[in-house]
C-alpha cells in the first residue's frame, strides 16, 4: 500500500497520548487532526467531520481534561464517547403495529442499494417471529424486479403480490394493502424501485405511495460503501419523504462505513439493521458502538 | 472564487472541494502539495490562476485517448466486473446497445447465475439492444457459460462478446477465485480475441473503490473503468485517486437507466463537475 495505514497511525496518537502526563492545546489540536484525516478515510462526510472535531475539541480542550491526571486518555475517551453518541447510542428495534393490525413499511433509497434483497431478509426476520407478511413488488422499472422479489420471495417462503409493470406504484400499493388485510397478513413491505434523490418524479410517486396509504416505517437503504454524497441522499429523502429507520447494506466487505455517521448525523434516524452478506439470513442488530469502532479502524 | 490571495482559506476551499468529490484525503493532500510546489516554482499570485492550473493537471492526468476503445473495432471478449449492485448488467446492456448500433455483430453471456433473476435481467436488455445472449440458469457454473458463449462467439464470428458477471465484493477469496477461472477459460478458449477487462465503480461511492480497484487488479488484467450513477450528485472523485494510484483510465460513465445513458468519458466535463460545486453553495 502506498500510504501508511490511517488506523494504525490513529492507534499510535492514541498510544502517544495516552502515555503522556501533560496535555499542551498543540498536542490535543495534533491528535484531532489525526482524528480528522481518519474520519475522512472513511467517508464520513466532510461537514459532519468538521463539526465533529470542534465539539471533541471544545470538550477536550477543557479545563478538567488537561489538568487530570489521564489527560490523553480523557480525550480518546471523548472521541469514542462523542462518536457513539452521533451514532446513536443504543440499538433500536423495528416498531411494528400489534399482531392484530397491519404494519406498512416501505423500502426506499437509490439504485442497487440493496432494496429488494433486504425487503426478502425482512420478512424473513419477521416471518420467523411469527407475522404473516407479504412482500409488494412496486419497482416496475428495472428489468425482472418483479421477477427478482417473487424469487427470493419464494426462498424465504412468503408470498408475493404484483400487479405486473403496467400499473403505478401507488395503485399496487393500494392493492397490496386491501390484498393484506382480507387475508389476514399484519406485515406488508413494499419493495420500490431505485431512485436518485434529485429525480423530482421518481421522489413524487414515493410520496403519493405516502399520502395514500398509511406507510408505517419509510426505511432507507444505504450502501455501506456510499461516499460523500450519503449526506445529500439522506437530507432529501428524509425532507421529502421522511425517513423512519435506515438500513446499512454491504457491511460485509472491507469499507469503514463512514456513511452511516453522516446520514445518522444529518438525519437523526435510527439505523435498525446491517446487511452482512447476500444470503438471505445475512441481515442482523445495528450497535453503534461496534460502528464508531469500525469507522475509527480500531 | 472570490479570493484575493492564495492563502491558507484559499487552500481550505481547495480542500473541501476535492473532498466534497470524493477524492479522499490521501489524493487530496498529495494533490495540494504539488500544487503548493508548483505555485512556488512559477511564482503564482493570483488565486484563479492557481485554481486553473490545478483544474489543467487533473484533467491532463485523467484524459483518455481513442486507443482506449481499440475493442470496439477488434474481434474482443469484454469481461465486466465489480462489486454488488454497481450497475454492471445494465452497462453491459448499454454498451451492447452501443456497438449493436455500430453495426457490430454482439453476443452477451450471462455468467451470474447467482442473484435472483440476473439471467431474465440481462435477457431483458439483450431484447432492448437486439442482440443475442448465452445464458444459464441459476446455480450453473459461471465458467462454464463463459465457456460457451466463446464458443459460440467463435461460431457465429461475432464481433464482440459482453460477458456479464456477478456482483463480487473484493474481500471474497472464493468469489475472486472464479473470476480468476472465467479468466483462464477465455485465454484459453479464445487466444486471439482482443480483451478487454472492465471493472464498474459505483460514482457515488466512497473511498472504498479504490480497494475494488485494486483488489480487482490483483486477478484480473484491467484495462478500464466504467463510472456509473454520474446523472446524481455524486462526482466520483476517487477515480482520480484510481488514476493516480493504479493507471486505470476511467472509460464509460453511466448517466441513467436507459440504454443510452453510457458515454464515453470526457475528462473536460468530469472535471467541470468536480470543481462545480462551489457555485452552488
Ligand atoms: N455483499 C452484499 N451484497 C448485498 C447485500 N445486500 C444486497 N446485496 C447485493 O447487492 C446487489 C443489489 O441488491 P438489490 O437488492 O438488487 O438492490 P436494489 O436496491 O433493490 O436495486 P434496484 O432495485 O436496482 O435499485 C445484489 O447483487 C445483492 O445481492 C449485502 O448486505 N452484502
Ligand atoms: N441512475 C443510474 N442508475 C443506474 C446506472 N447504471 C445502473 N443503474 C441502476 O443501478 C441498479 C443496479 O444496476 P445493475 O446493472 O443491476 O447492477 P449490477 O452491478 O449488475 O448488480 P448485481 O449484478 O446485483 O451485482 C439498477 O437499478 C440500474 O437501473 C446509472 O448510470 N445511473
Ligand atoms: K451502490
Ligand atoms: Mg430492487
Ligand atoms: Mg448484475
Amino acid at each position: 500500500m502506498a500510504f501508511e495505514s490511517l488506523s494504525d497511525k490513529l492507534q499510535n496518537v492514541f498510544k502517544n497520548l495516552r502515555g503522556k502526563g501533560r496535555l499542551s492545546e498543540a498536542d490535543v489540536k495534533a491528535s484531532l487532526k489525526e482524528v480528522k484525516m481518519a474520519l475522512l478515510e472513511a467517508d464520513v462526510s466532510f461537514k459532519v467531520v468538521k463539526q465533529f472535531i470542534k465539539s471533541v475539541e471544545e470538550r477536550a480542550i477543557g479545563a478538567d481534561v488537561m489538568n487530570s491526571l489521564t489527560p490523553g486518555q480523557q480525550v480518546v475517551k471523548i472521541v469514542h464517547e462523542e462518536l457513539i453518541s452521533l451514532m446513536g447510542s443504543e440499538t433500536t428495534e423495528l416498531k411494528l403495529k400489534n399482531p392484530s393490525d397491519v404494519t406498512v413499511l416501505m423500502m426506499m433509497g437509490l439504485q442497487g442499494a440493496g432494496k429488494t434483497t433486504t425487503a426478502a431478509k425482512l420478512a424473513g426476520k419477521l416471518k420467523s417471529k411469527g407475522r404473516k407478511v407479504l412482500l409488494v413488488a412496486c419497482d416496475v422499472y428495472r428489468p425482472a424486479a418483479i421477477k427478482q422479489l417473487q424469487v427470493n420471495g419464494e426462498k424465504q417462503g412468503v408470498e408475493v403480490f404484483t400487479m405486473g409493470e403496467n400499473q403505478k406504484p401507488v395503485n399496487i400499493a393500494k392493492g397490496a394493502y386491501e390484498y393484506a388485510r382480507k387475508n389476514n397478513f399484519n406485515v406488508v413491505i413494499l419493495d420500490t424501485a431505485g431512485r436518485l434523490h434529485v429525480d423530482e418524479d421518481m421522489m413524487e410517486e414515493l410520496q403519493q405511495i405516502k399520502e395514500n396509504l398509511h406507510v408505517d416505517q419509510a426505511l432507507l437503504t444505504v450502501d455501506a460503501m456510499t461516499g460523500q454524497d450519503a449526506v445529500n441522499v439522506a437530507t432529501v429523502f428524509n425532507d421529502k419523504i421522511g425517513i423512519d429507520g435506515v438500513i446499512l447494506t454491504k457491511l460485509d466487505g472491507d469499507t469503514r462505513g463512514g456513511a452511516a455517521l453522516s446520514v445518522k448525523a444529518v438525519t437523526g434516524k435510527p439505523i435498525l439493521y446491517i446487511g452482512m452478506g447476500e444470503k438471505l439470513s445475512d441481515l442482523e442488530q445495528f450497535y453503534p458502538d461496534r460502528m464508531a469502532s469500525r469507522i475509527l479502524g480500531m | 472564487s472570490g479570493y484575493s490571495a492564495i492563502d491558507d482559506d484559499f487552500y481550505e476551499e481547495i480542500e473541501e472541494i476535492l473532498i466534497m468529490g470524493d477524492i479522499g484525503i490521501n489524493a487530496t493532500n498529495a494533490i495540494l502539495e504539488d500544487l503548493k510546489q508548483k505555485v512556488k516554482e512559477q511564482h503564482i499570485k493570483d488565486p484563479s490562476q492557481c485554481k486553473e492550473l490545478l483544474i489543467n493537471s487533473i484533467r491532463e492526468q485523467m484524459r483518455v485517448g481513442e486507443v482506449a476503445y481499440r475493442f470496439e473495432q477488434e474481434k474482443s471478449v469484454v469481461l465486466v466486473i465489480g462489486v454488488n449492485g454497481v450497475g454492471k448488467t445494465t452497462s453491459v446492456g448499454k454498451l451492447a446497445g452501443k456497438l449493436k448500433d455500430q453495426g457490430k455483430k454482439v453476443i452477451l453471456a450471462a455468467a451470474d447465475t447467482f442473484r435472483a433473476a440476473a439471467g431474465e435481467q440481462l435477457t431483458e436488455w439483450a431484447n432492448r439492444a437486439g442482440v443475442e445472449i448465452i445464458g444459464g440458469s441459476e446455480g450453473a457454473d459461471p465458467a462454464s457459460v463463459v465457456y460457451d458463449a466463446v464458443c459460440a462467439a467463435k461460431a457465429r464470428h461475432a464481433d464482440v462478446l459482453l460477458c456479464d458477471t456477478a456482483g463480487r465484493l473484493h474481500n471474497k477469496k472464493n468469489l475472486m477465485e472464479e473470476l480468476r477461472k472465467i479468466n483462464r477459460i477465455i485465454d484459453r478458449e479464445y487466444p486471439d480475441a482482443f480483451r478487454e477487462t472492465l471493472v464498474v465503480l459505483d460514482g457515488t461511492t466512497g473511498q472504498n473503490a479504490l480497494e475494488q480497484a485494486r483488489q480487482f487488479k490483483e486477478v484480473c488484467d484491467i484495462t478500464g473503468i466504467i463510472l456509473t450513477k454520474l446523472d446524481g450528485t455524486a462526482k466520483g472523485g476517487i477515480a482520480v485517486a484510481i488514476q493516480s494510484e493504479l493507471g486505470i483510465p476511467v472509460k464509460y460513465i453511466g448517466v441513467g437507466e436507459s440504454i443510452e445513458d453510457l458515454q464515453k468519458f470526457d475528462a473536460d466535463e468530469f472535471v467541470n463537475a468536480l470543481f462545480h460545486q462551489e457555485s452552488n453553495d
